[in-house]
């Protein structure tokens, strides 16, 4: 049996090329707080320098170079934390608490978190921390038109950096929020010159923190809580389950006044809202079989369920085909007790996934 | 290792979570695991009779996945299901394909 809050955190920075993963973790490893991090980077090219620009070059720092992690050297990713993880037990290098990984601006961030959470070895002494990605401001908006991985990098993470704020004028903004928001609608954000950077927070409180902080689960709702699905109106499901409200990304309609066509439109988030307790060996089922044919599609789920028999909420989070154990959380935050499940999907039909979970439910 | 072996490669599937502190399972005691193992096969049943397949547990250790015309496959937990049964069949297994959701809905009539 594993003890999770035995093992070490592994937290991934992404964001597209050039948008300031390098500035953040160096300003993020100043706070004393993240003295004891190791670091590892992944540059895509044939001289690395981000390495040098953090200005501490030690044995808890590893560059793998010459490919990206998510194609080409994954079994490199494996190595290196081996490595690590090995010369720490011999006491060979300072003792870390925890991981911080920077991919490059061309990863896709799924497999990354796939090679931590399931490689045989690794998943024994290492947990996945949260997803941290950055957002150009004066760059973002194209990039997540243009560029597939830039709207899946925002979509997986769990905390949202919108750097060179500075540089932007006030337009560029009013148009790369909401477009952020339409891809992530709950993920805590930051502007990165202008607001105070708390790296616990940033790093740390992540999904297996979820059964002690109720109301960390409670704020990847916020968003949606917020009387947005009266906006959008809801749909009755059919289950007999009482209503399951739906809800669209939040910023549909204005992102989409953009002006940028592209594949990243794909991408919206919605709700589902279910008032009755939840079959868990049905959902299960659903859940399972959802993800086998259409992982590739779903780049987050997460939801508080309430679960036939159970107390208290079951959070679930899952990013495409990995979905972390389901953790009981100590108690409800609120009187609401409705189970909430938010996608954030690419191309997938709303109603269609409403209709489908409705009918795989009993009555 | 491919992606998916965030699942497959997984001893522990995220529905069978094993007990430990704040993670949800229902798998407490052996005669909780085994009614949960009857209720995982009558509710996948559900659905896989709409593919000609049937699931039966295996000595509370594994699930026996077999068509109509005895074609079998071992299944190690749900993970496995839908790889299984789609290797079986030769097509694909969507939750999403309106023609199992018309069937389903059915039933509930």
């Amino acid at each position: 049996m594993t003890d999770t809050s035995a093992l070490t955190p592994v937290n991934l920075i992404t964001g597209f090329l050039g948008s300031g993963k390098t500035t953040l973790l160096q300003r993020l490893l100043r706070d004393p707080a993240l003295a004891d991090t190791a670091v590892l980077i992944n540059e895509f090219g044939d001289v690395g320098l981000d390495h040098h620009l953090l200005e501490r070059i030690d044995e808890t720092m590893v560059l793998l170079q010459s490919g990206c992690l998510c194609c080409t050297i994954r079994g490199e990713l494996s190595s290196a934390i081996k490595n690590l993880h090995s010369k720490r037990e011999g006491g060979r290098i300072p003792f870390f608490r925890r991981l911080a990984i920077e991919s490059t601006g061309l990863a896709d961030p799924f497999p990354i978190l796939s090679t931590v959470h399931a490689d045989p070895v690794l998943k024994h002494h290492f947990r996945l921390g949260n997803v941290i990605a950055t957002v150009d401001a004066v760059n973002g908006e194209a990039q997540i038109a243009r560029q597939q991985e830039s709207a899946r990098q925002i979509a997986i993470a769990d905390r949202l950096v919108v750097t060179k704020t500075d540089l932007a004028d006030a337009d560029m903004l009013e148009r790369l929020i909401p477009r952020i928001r339409q891809l992530n609608p709950s993920a805590p954000l930051w502007h990165a010159p202008r607001d105070p950077l708390d790296a616990e927070h940033l790093l740390s409180q992540g999904v297996f923190e979820l059964s002690e902080r109720s109301e960390m689960a409670q704020h990847w709702f916020a968003s949606e809580l917020k009387g947005r699905w009266q906006q959008d109106g809801f749909t009755h499901g059919s289950s007999g389950l009482g209503p399951i409200k739906s809800l669209r990304g939040a910023d549909d309609q204005r992102a989409s006044g953009s002006g940028l066509t592209c594949h990243a439109d794909n991408i919206h988030a919605f709700s589902l809202v279910f008032d009755k307790p939840l079959d868990w060996t049905t959902f299960g089922i659903w859940l399972t079989m959802l993800l086998n044919r259409h992982g590739n599609s779903i780049l987050r789920v997460k939801g508080i369920l309430n679960v036939e028999g159970s107390p208290t909420p079951v959070a679930v989070h899952g990013v495409q085909h990995l979905v972390h154990p389901p953790v009981h959380m100590a108690a409800w935050s609120d009187e609401d007790r409705r189970s909430r499940i938010v996608f954030i999907v690419d191309g997938l039909d709303r109603a269609l996934v409403e209709r489908s979970l409705a009918a795989f439910l009993p009555r | 290792m491919c992606a998916l072996c965030g699942v497959l490669g997984s001893a522990d599937h995220w529905t069978d979570a094993v007990a430990r502190p704040g993670v949800f399972s229902r798998n407490s005691d052996a005669a909780e695991r085994r009614r949960e193992r009857m209720r995982r096969v009558q509710s996948a049943n559900r659905v896989l009779s709409f593919y000609g397949l049937k699931l039966r547990d295996w000595q509370g250790s594994a699930f026996v996945l077999s068509t109509v015309t005895g074609k079998t496959e071992i299944v190690d937990h749900l993970a496995h299901l839908w790889v299984a049964a789609e290797k079986l069949i030769g097509r694909a297994c969507d939750p999403l394909d309106p023609a199992l959701i018309a069937e389903l809905e059915a039933k509930h009539d």
